[in-house]
């Protein structure tokens, strides 16, 4: 896990080092509708990455490609330089097998929109299972990270409980402990939110910001404005899959260049 | 709407307020219900004729049940039962999770080949597969292993690795494995795909994906269906009599063949079924509560537990109306 010190990407600045995240020309299908059709975008290491876009634009789809839940028509991603579900050798793309793209997974933490916790398993089960799974970590040292990261989330004493006897909030929370036991370079929350009662987005939004803060890569897919005004650094707009504008909050969300932009905005604001 | 704080007092309604605080402490009278009394009591004057009819009528012949109930043939052939149910069973779901797992592979050889053997053995009576693995040192004299179409490391004699108990709990299991495959693949499928997906995010392996995640929850589903299956196995271990092997239906023929006695020996080998199914059905009770677990906010309690907690609350309930807002957990 990346322990810089947030230096906050400085668009003007001198050369930025290698992106913790890039992603070429990404296309995708579904029989025939196609859901991305050319998106490129680079996330800088410990910076914060908010996608805005009506439903439909390709949003979560390309969150999915980029730990290859999706399998792609074209285009490549890249973590950390690590070429995603593929490897090259020579002039040649040779496909990884699943064990392998499972091997690269545990590098990509993913939150989903409804948490997938494993109901049978207690909430500490399911922070074990991963580290010890895939990374065969020790139980013992596993079970002690996990206990630190519940209680980093403010859900220590729910060490012994099974998420459905857990609200939305705290389950989301759990989910988002639970992708950080892999110690991942880089986050991608799903529209973390949107299952949630209005009154306990807060108490997940807070824990995101508490990483944004101490520097994790992440990309959030969201339609929380606010949140991406307080907290990314860079704010892409996605429509018709592909990306519409990408800037700093204060560009995107205030002077927007486009029109379908300024149409989306007006809509949600 | 503007709202006046005076309100008129509406002329289709009473005036008066009700004084609820005057009907505290009235005392409350139950409904009566006396057709469901007449109904209840009319059922039981019909059950205990029937009691009656079983304990009087000299053609159920207790004294012969008793006689043959706990003989040693009957409980050597109850062992023999038990013992075609458990092979059975265990040769039934280990074959029928082996299928379903290749019904679900993404190998088009595999889901034929898994969806051909469901086929098969789906549509073959378990009696005539029974008879055929019985006569199969007819057709297959010497049973040997080898290469395929290659040479023969060595082989003995059919009859005598398959004899008729080696018949019948291959004929039952190779018949178990066609259902019991379609349940598991049932409830695997019933898991919610996002389960998997979550596995597959975290970089847990392809098998532990199964095992530890989707099966465990797929049991909820598969359970019931199973232990029914377990259940009709249990009797169906009966058809086997056609074998002359000696299970309890076969030795209560046996027995009756001899002496006669038709009914209390039929009524010796149905008791025993239903005090056997019984015990499974007290298994599946606690098994289905073993993978339960996280199902529910709070898991329901055993009828152990449900006995104590009525054996709790029958002195509150005697006691008069206050008690009853003092309930709750101790």
């Amino acid at each position: 896990m990346t322990t810089l010190t947030k230096p906050g990407p400085n668009p003007s600045g001198p050369a930025p080092a290698a992106p913790m995240v890039q992603v070429r020309g990404l296309h995708k299908s579904f029989g025939r509708l196609e859901v991305l059709r050319g998106v490129d975008l680079d996330v800088p290491v410990g910076s914060v990455t908010v996608v805005l876009g009506p439903s439909g634009s390709g949003k979560s789809t390309l969150l999915r490609a980029i730990n290859h839940l999706e399998k792609l028509d074209r285009g490549h991603v890249a973590i950390d330089g690590e070429l995603i579900g593929y490897r090259r050798s020579g002039d040649r793309l040779y496909e990884l097998r699943e064990r392998e793209v499972l091997r690269q997974r545990t590098g990509i933490g993913f939150v989903f929109q409804n948490f997938n916790l494993f109901p049978h398993l207690t909430v500490l089960e399911n922070l074990v299972e991963a580290p010890v799974a895939a990374l065969r970590r020790p139980k013992a040292e596993a079970r002690a990270a996990a206990l630190a990261l519940l209680e980093r989330v403010g859900l220590a004493d729910k060490a012994a409980a099974y998420p459905r006897q857990l609200s939305g909030g705290q389950q989301q929370r759990v989910a988002i402990a639970r992708a950080l036991a892999l110690e991942p370079k880089v986050l991608l929350f799903d529209e973390p939110t949107s299952a949630l009662d209005p009154e306990l987005v807060g108490e997940v939004l807070d824990v995101i910001k508490d990483l944004a803060r101490s520097g994790t890569t992440m990309i959030v897919v969201t339609h929380e404005i606010g949140f991406a005004r307080e907290v990314a650094d860079t704010v892409v707009f996605m429509d018709g899959g592909v990306v519409v504008e990408q800037g700093p909050p204060a560009e995107v969300l205030d002077r927007p260049r486009h029109e379908r932009t300024r149409a989306f905005l007006a809509k949600v604001l | 709407m503007t709202v006046s704080t005076e309100a008129p007092p509406a002329p289709s309604r009473p005036a008066a307020a009700l004084d609820l605080d005057a009907l505290a402490g009235l005392r409350t009278v139950p409904a009566r219900h006396p057709w469901r009394w007449a109904a209840g009591i009319a059922a039981l004057v019909v059950l205990a004729q029937f009691a009656h009819g079983l304990a009087t009528n000299p053609g159920w012949d207790w004294a012969t049940f008793r006689l043959y109930f706990t003989a040693d043939t009957i409980l050597r052939a109850i062992g023999r039962t038990l013992e075609l149910t458990a092979y059975g069973t265990v040769l039934g779901f280990l074959l029928g999770t082996a299928v379903a797992a290749m019904r679900l592979s993404r190998s088009a050889i595999l889901r034929s080949i898994a969806w051909a053997y469901v086929w098969v053995f789906r549509s073959i009576p378990l009696i005539v597969q029974l008879v055929f693995w019985f006569n199969l040192s007819y057709l297959y004299k010497r049973f040997g292993i080898g290469i395929p179409f290659g040479p023969t490391f060595g082989d003995v004699e059919t009859v005598g690795v398959l004899g008729a108990l080696g018949a019948a709990v291959l004929g039952l299991g190779l018949h178990q494995a066609a259902f019991a495959a379609e349940i598991i693949r049932g409830g695997i499928i019933a898991v919610d795909s996002g389960q998997r997906e979550a596995a597959a995010a975290l970089g847990i392996p392809r098998w532990r994906q199964g095992w530890r995640i989707v099966l465990p929850q797929a049991m909820r589903g598969i359970l019931p269906a199973a232990a029914n299956e377990v259940i009709s196995l249990l009797k169906g271990t009966s058809v086997v009599y056609v074998m002359a092997i000696g299970e309890l239906f076969y030795q209560a023929q046996v027995i009756y063949g001899r002496t006669g006695r038709v009914v209390p020996l039929l009524m010796v080998a149905t008791v025993w079924y239903v005090l056997l199914t019984t015990a499974l059905s007290i298994g599946q009770y606690y098994v289905e509560r073993h993978f339960a677990r996280g199902a529910e906010r709070t898991p329901p309690p055993t009828p152990w537990q449900r006995l104590r907690a009525l054996a709790r609350s029958l002195p509150a309930r005697t006691r008069p109306a206050a008690a009853h807002t003092s309930g709750g957990q101790s």
